[in-house]
């Protein structure tokens, strides 16, 4: 039995007969980790002694029968999300040398829900890519193939959790950062409802779209996960007070009286011929499971792009204006003026792809630029929100892909940023509008890479995504070629 | 990369050396001379992309910083356990135990 292989649902059966215990679990996970990780690149930081202790805690706690829905389960995290005493880089220089005081509130419910913290998952630099080419520490391989990237920026959390270095991970989705990766490593990566999970401990890039959310082997698993880490948090002011429901009740497999939408603009050029394939062979297994469709338009789609590399980078300018060589993190210690000081433990903490973003930022909300960039960008952001209302009001879920094409080989783009921002188009306007969006696997391209098949719903209607999600991977046997 | 000032400077350009030193400076980032000519090509390439949004008609059009229509969030006024001034430094680069040692300022 490879343990490591396994879903949570599937090793919480086999905890719970006793077949095996978290300490097993664990140790097996590592032996898997040892055994690949040289080859994948996933982990920043790894908690080998950390890990075993808290595995035999959770042993300790089943046996005195107190079970957590995690309990004894080996989960890694995207080093963005503060752990306490566990180093957290968000994949950069800056905080090389970062030991956080205190738990992010998800990290929190996890462990009180029993979860094995194994380490840190690599990342794009504060979050900020698409293949998780820039980060300080590497670049992660996608498991399905080695010479390719595995997205981003959870890149290392989908990297884990494929190469089955961990059982399930956390990630943050600010442009597509969840669902990206996972479609491109052949896993379900849910982004929920902007205020469904708490932000507290996340470092935030752009604290308007930023949300955290689970990656997973399966819909049953994502479902689990997201139980687990939703709802109110009095720490964060734009957490919203809603009852967390059971999502694994909506894990039914019929799928009558749900109409889904296909928006137009999602299938337009430049789309990878196999994966429209994919995704419409996957609208058509919906619709034998009993749904209705109809064509939807959502025609600001088109500026989601450019509307995002306003406000994301304005926000991140001022959220990363913090690392200033002086509270935490990287300090030129050669400088003996105060701005010299600020100016350089900046430049040599934050990597290209950081300080490109930091500049665009600051030069759309400086003085005289500010209504031709960020304000514009925030009308162009409502008109992307009204496009979604009109699209709800006819239909309960949208059905698109997630990346216009399969995972695209290490370094191919690595001179042009405006073409890997272009490929964020299907997932950006997710996040502009707060809306939960999911990736679920729906097939795998001639060259052998998986695709993705997105869904998006109307706010706090991530049991829709569900269903949907469990009827699609109910009618279809993908076979995992990950050959590692 | 790097690419030759003169193609930098040439007209028509969304962004000149000069304001990317400007921004730089008030984004307390120091640059070299080949940073600042890329980061003004690359820039010049997003905002080019950025003007597609002059298309769109947005009279009228109220700007969302905030997808969900959430009002403020008040908690009671309660004084609640923090991190402990130890705690607090752990993390500083440079500290005496006391505060965070800056460069003099004055």
């Amino acid at each position: 039995m490879k343990l490591h292989t396994l879903t949570i649902h599937a090793l919480q059966e086999l905890l719970a007969r006793g077949e095996t215990s978290s300490l097993e679990l664990t140790r097996a996970v590592l032996a898997r980790i040892d055994a690949v990780e040289g080859k994948v690149n996933a982990y920043i930081t790894l908690d080998r002694t950390g890990a075993l202790a808290q595995a035999e805690a959770a042993d300790v706690r089943r046996r005195q029968g107190e079970v957590g829905g995690l309990c004894g389960i080996p989960l890694s995290i995207k080093d963005v999300l503060c752990t306490k005493g566990l180093r957290t880089t968000a994949g950069s220089r800056i905080l090389e040398p970062f030991i956080p005081p205190y738990d992010a509130t998800v990290v929190e419910k996890l462990r009180a829900a029993g979860a094995v913290i194994l380490g840190k998952t690599s990342m794009d630099e504060f979050a900020m890519g698409s293949a998780n080419e820039n980060c300080a520490y590497g670049v992660p391989k996608n498991p399905w193939n080695l010479a390719h990237v595995c997205g981003g920026s959870s890149g290392g959390s989908a990297a884990s959790v494929a190469a089955d270095e961990c059982t399930a991970s956390l990630g943050s989705d600010t442009g597509g950062s969840i669902r990206q990766p996972a479609s491109h490593c052949g896993l379900v990566g849910i982004k929920p409802t902007y205020g469904r999970v708490s932000r507290f401990g996340l470092l935030a890039y752009a604290s308007s779209l930023d949300q955290v959310g689970p990656l997973t082997k399966d819909v049953r698993d994502a479902a689990i996960m997201l139980g687990a880490i939703s709802g109110y948090d009095p720490r964060d002011s734009t957490s919203v007070n809603q009852p967390v429901p059971d999502y694994t009740a909506a894990l039914i497999p019929e799928f009558n009286g749900l109409t889904i939408g296909i928006p137009k603009e999602y299938f337009g050029a430049g789309l990878d011929p196999e994966v429209e394939q994919a995704v419409r062979h996957g609208i058509s297994l919906l619709t034998e499971a009993g749904a209705k469709t109809v064509e939807i338009s959502l025609p600001h789609t088109e500026y989601g792009v450019a509307a995002y590399y306003i406000i994301a980078p304005a926000e991140a300018s001022s959220n990363l204006a913090r690392y200033d060589g002086i509270r935490y993190g990287f300090r030129d210690h050669d400088r003996h003026e105060l701005l010299e000081m600020y100016k350089h433990s900046r430049s040599k903490g934050f990597g290209a792809e950081v300080k490109r973003r930091i500049i665009i930022g600051t030069y759309a909300l400086s003085s005289g630029y500010y209504d031709a960039y960020y304000k514009k960008a925030s009308q162009a952001r409502t008109l992307i929100i009204e496009d979604y209302a009109r699209a709800f009001a006819q239909c309960d879920l949208l059905v698109s892909p997630v990346t216009p094409a399969p995972a695209w080989k290490i370094g191919e783009k690595a001179d042009d940023p405006l073409s890997v921002y272009l490929s964020d188009i299907l997932t950006i306007c997710t996040n502009l509008a707060g809306l939960p969006g999911m990736s679920v696997p729906c097939g795998i391209s001639s060259g052998g890479l998986p695709i993705g098949l997105q869904l998006q719903a109307s706010h706090f209607a991530e049991e829709k995504i569900f269903r949907a999600a469990y009827a699609l991977e109910q009618r279809l046997d993908l076979k995992n070629s990950c050959q590692l | 990369m790097t690419c030759p000032v003169e193609y930098v400077t040439k007209q028509g350009m969304k962004i000149t050396p000069e304001e990317v030193r400007y921004v730089a400076r008030l984004a307390r980032l120091s640059l070299s001379e080949a940073e600042v000519a890329e980061t003004t090509l690359q820039l010049d390439g997003i905002l080019s992309y950025v003007e597609k949004l002059g298309e769109l008609d947005t009279t009228g059009v109220l700007p969302t910083t905030h997808a969900l229509d959430i009002r403020n969030a008040f908690r009671a006024d309660e004084l609640h356990k923090s991190l402990t001034q130890h705690e607090a430094l752990a993390n500083g680069p440079l500290q005496n135990g006391e505060a965070f040692v800056v460069p003099r300022v004055i």
